[in-house]
């Protein structure tokens, strides 16, 4: 498998179902090229591996492919791969990907299972851009009949009026009453809200996340109003990176791919994300459970050690 | 001492049962009860066979597991040898002693008692030596019946120098150590009056008489050389120390109808109350002596003397090697991705880390200046200025008064560690919590170097609690010809404190950067607890 039937595979994957994270959809087609790869040796394989996720991340530049192109090769080496015969080896890489994938795709459910019970009747929730998991939560939330309201970022520099299209009227269509803000409004908005509620692109060591940008402005603002800060996010999108503050953040992760295959100077573009540092986390909800940032740390020694 | 706690033992036996359910400290007396109480249990149980010995270990140590257990993996710790100092323990009398008891027996009749006592139980493990199936079911046993209640794990007593019978205690293990009690000098300020103040002008080695025997001339130098404040630094004293140990080894033979992992540790116990005397013992000295202490006991008796040694020495040359020398390495190579081109790198004082760390940078190109804060009286900010310049690294050098004057200019603030707390708290040189203060309040990232040796159970939430106090008389200065505090002694309401050790808290700390990577503050126990299932 070359790198044009790698990013057409995962292109395709992601207009198959758009629901699905970009990560998955990266894991997948790292198991799609897997079971198609014709290497001899172990280590050839693993190399082959890491070469195609850094196919992906040349197509899709987002914190969570790398996070879980990388967890997906650490989870299948993980058993002792001792059969002799390659092929032997290879079946079993790849039930263990099957394995993972199963898992992940089960993620989400169970983020939003931890999360609709912290949501309170008469809530007014704040969000941020167009979050799917966050969209999870809160249809969990409504299918558990609780009554709240929404207030969605516009989340510039998204196209104009997507988020309006994606996130609105999805939860519109759950009966949910949704206000569009403009992001300068957030600390306008902050006081009438009870809790701010933000998916991640990625959560790093420290506890913190990197999201699209303006998060951090809004955790910020909700740290100066008390209001609870929740981040919800699955665990594939741990990355083993420790920014210090937003000059930190690799420069690959904070721009689109094809800027930063395009654009000579990128000291002239907007980057897309920022990093929140866990000072300003209230919680996270993840499939392992509800975590303090400090506890972060110790999920991902356990998960990448 | 303890004719006066043994009054009415089966009440205390009440009061030491709901002290510890409640989870309350036991008195001296209640502890050195549980200690008889635990001998006496301990003499029945080896009468009946090995399977019915772990079953009512399982049953007795139930109640006593918390103390009992980390008895005997705190051997090292100094105070806990006053449970076998000469004080009447009349165990093989009925469990409930009466006072009539214990005068009728003379102390020689006792010792001879005890002794017997011990050398027997001694040739009863030996026996169980050879058959490391129950002996390790019964350790399993009690590990279980920790898990079951709150392991409280036994940490060294804090010093408490103006507790008169601490002191006490300490004089007599002293004594019968063969050390010299080093005396306390000058007025102590109150609120740090439960520590030591030595003063550099009188060493412990003056009081030594020539030919002593009971300290190796390596250790009297070593101690010399602490005391004097040669070697200084953590990772210096502790390699030191390590030398220092091998030296030891190295002259050590076994006397006849002794075992090299007894009486080894047996040795090594003056030499470290010795050393304690010198200088207290740093976080990462007692860490490393924890490993020699479990080499030597692990050293098993079929091995001859010269193959021991030799095992020995490897271990302490490889324990060097992987936790000081690699893991430096390790964390260079870490740190290193966090300078940027054009950072402006604040370090305080001289941690050989950091400063390792910064001339690795310098190797691999990148582009920074250093500013280096000092304080008094040590100013060991000008021994890193000097090892940076020459290395060709530009540096600002200032001292710590002016750290918020110059700390808009900075990008970054490098601290070293003393020792790293289990609650997250990082134990440095006076003055670093200070600078981490400054830094977070201009929003400047800090991060603390440490290695994973350095990483101690204490938990400490202040700076007075343990501390160590330096000799006041460094505090005097010379400025034109005046020494204005000369006689500071007179004054009776002067006192001149010279602290060597504070505490930061891990709020003010971004990053700490160990051999096993970059991790939060808050992460310390979680490495605790690896380190401790590894082992």
């Amino acid at each position: 498998m070359n790198e044009e039937e790698l990013v057409e595979y995962f292109r395709a994957q992601m207009r198959k179902d758009p629901d699905m994270a970009s990560a998955v959809a990266a894991i997948r087609t790292l198991l799609e090229f897997l079971k198609r790869d014709k290497g001899e040796t172990i280590l050839g394989l693993r190399e082959s591996l890491t070469w195609a996720t850094s196919c992906l991340k040349g197509e899709d530049s987002s914190v969570a492919v790398s996070s879980g192109g990388e967890l997906f090769l650490r989870f299948i080496s993980l058993t002792s791969l001792e059969h002799q015969d390659l092929s032997r080896c290879k079946k079993v890489m790849e039930e263990r990907g099957e394995l993972f994938l199963e898992k992940i795709s089960m993620s989400r459910n169970k983020v939003a299972k931890l999360c609709h019970t912290f949501i309170k009747d008469g809530a007014k929730i704040l969000t941020h851009s167009y979050s799917r998991v966050v969209l999870r939560v809160l249809e969990k939330a409504a299918a558990e009949k609780k009554r709240f309201s929404v207030y969605v970022t516009e989340s510039q520099p998204d196209a104009h009026r997507v988020s309006e299209r994606q996130m609105a009227e999805a939860l519109k269509k759950l009966n949910v009453p949704v206000t569009v803000v403009l992001d300068a409004a957030v600390g306008y908005v902050l006081e009438k809200v009870d809790l701010v509620i933000v998916g991640a692109e990625g959560v790093v060591e420290s506890g913190g996340i990197i999201n699209k940008i303006g998060t951090y402005q809004m955790a910020l603002c909700s740290k100066a109003h008390n209001k609870p800060f929740y981040v919800v996010a699955e665990s594939f999108k741990f990355v083993r990176l420790y920014p210090l503050n937003q000059q930190d953040v690799p420069d690959k992760f904070k721009y689109k791919a094809d800027t930063l295959k395009s654009i000579r100077n990128l000291s002239e573009e907007h980057p897309v994300i920022d990093y929140t540092p866990p000072s300003l986390i209230t919680l996270l909800f993840t499939d392992l459970g509800v975590l303090t940032p400090s506890a972060v740390s110790d999920e991902l020694i356990k998960l990448y050690l | 001492m303890a004719d006066s706690g043994v009054t009415d033992v089966n009440e205390k036996k009440g009061d030491i049962e709901r002290a510890k359910n409640e989870g309350k400290e036991l008195t001296k007396e209640e502890k050195q009860r549980l200690r008889k109480e635990k001998k006496q249990q301990k003499k029945s149980k080896e009468k009946k066979d090995d399977k019915a010995l772990q079953e009512s270990v399982k049953e007795t140590k139930g109640d006593s597991s918390a103390a009992s257990a980390p008895q005997p993996s705190t051997q090292s710790t100094a105070q806990k040898a006053p449970s076998a100092v000469p004080a009447p323990v009349s165990v093989p009398a009925p469990e409930a002693p009466t006072p009539a008891d214990r005068p009728a027996k003379s102390k020689a009749e006792l010792k001879a008692e005890r002794r017997a006592r011990q050398e027997a139980e001694r040739a009863s493990k030996q026996s169980k030596k050879g058959d490391p199936g129950p002996q390790g079911a019964v350790s399993k046993s009690k590990t279980a019946t920790n898990e079951l209640q709150p392991v409280v794990k036994r940490l060294p007593e804090h010093i408490q120098v103006d507790n008169p019978d601490v002191l006490k205690k300490l004089a007599k293990k002293l004594e019968r150590q063969q050390i010299p009690l080093r005396s306390d000098y000058g007025y102590k300020v109150s609120l740090f009056s439960h520590l030591h103040q030595y003063s550099r002008k009188a060493p412990l080695t003056q009081q030594l008489s020539i030919p002593s025997t009971v300290i190796h001339p390596a250790i009297v130098r070593l101690g010399l050389q602490y005391s004097q404040g040669i070697v200084a630094g953590s990772n210096a004293r502790s390699v030191a120390l390590l030398h220092a140990f091998k030296q030891v080894i190295r002259d050590y033979t076994t006397p006849p109808n002794e075992e090299l992992s007894r009486d080894l540790v047996n040795r090594l116990k003056p030499y470290i109350s010795f050393l304690n005397q010198c200088r207290p013992l740093s976080a990462s000295m007692g860490n490393a002596i924890k490993y020699v202490k479990k080499e030597i006991s692990n050293i098993s008796s079929q091995w001859k003397e010269e193959e021991a040694k030799d095992k020995l020495l490897s271990c302490i040359e490889f324990y060097i090697k992987e936790k000081i020398v690699l893991a430096a390495e390790a964390i260079a190579e870490s740190s290193i991705e966090k300078i940027s081109d054009g950072d402006v790198i604040l370090i305080y004082g001289c941690s050989s880390l950091v400063n390792h760390i910064l001339c690795e940078a310098l190797k691999k190109n990148r582009k920074f200046r250093v500013i280096v804060v000092d304080s008094r009286p040590r100013l060991e900010g000008r021994e890193a200025l000097r090892r940076l310049v020459q290395r060709g690294i530009s540096c600002t050098y200032v001292l710590i008064s002016a750290v918020s004057y110059i700390l808009p200019e900075v990008s970054k603030v490098f601290l070293g560690a003393h020792a790293l707390l289990a609650n997250g708290y990082v134990m440095s040189r006076v003055g670093t919590s200070q600078i981490a203060l400054v830094a977070k309040a201009f929003n400047v990232p800090v991060l603390v170097c440490c290695e994973t040796y350095k990483f101690c159970e204490r938990v400490q939430t202040d700076s007075f609690v343990s501390n160590e106090l330096d000799d006041p008389d460094d505090l005097i200065v010379t400025r034109n010809g005046q020494t204005q505090l000369e006689n500071w002694q007179q004054e009776l309401s002067l006192g001149l404190l010279n602290l060597v050790y504070d505490v930061t808290p891990p709020d003010f700390v971004d990053l700490v950067i160990t051999e096993l990577g970059m991790i939060p503050c808050t992460s310390v126990p979680v490495v605790l607890r690896v380190k401790n299932v590894d082992q």
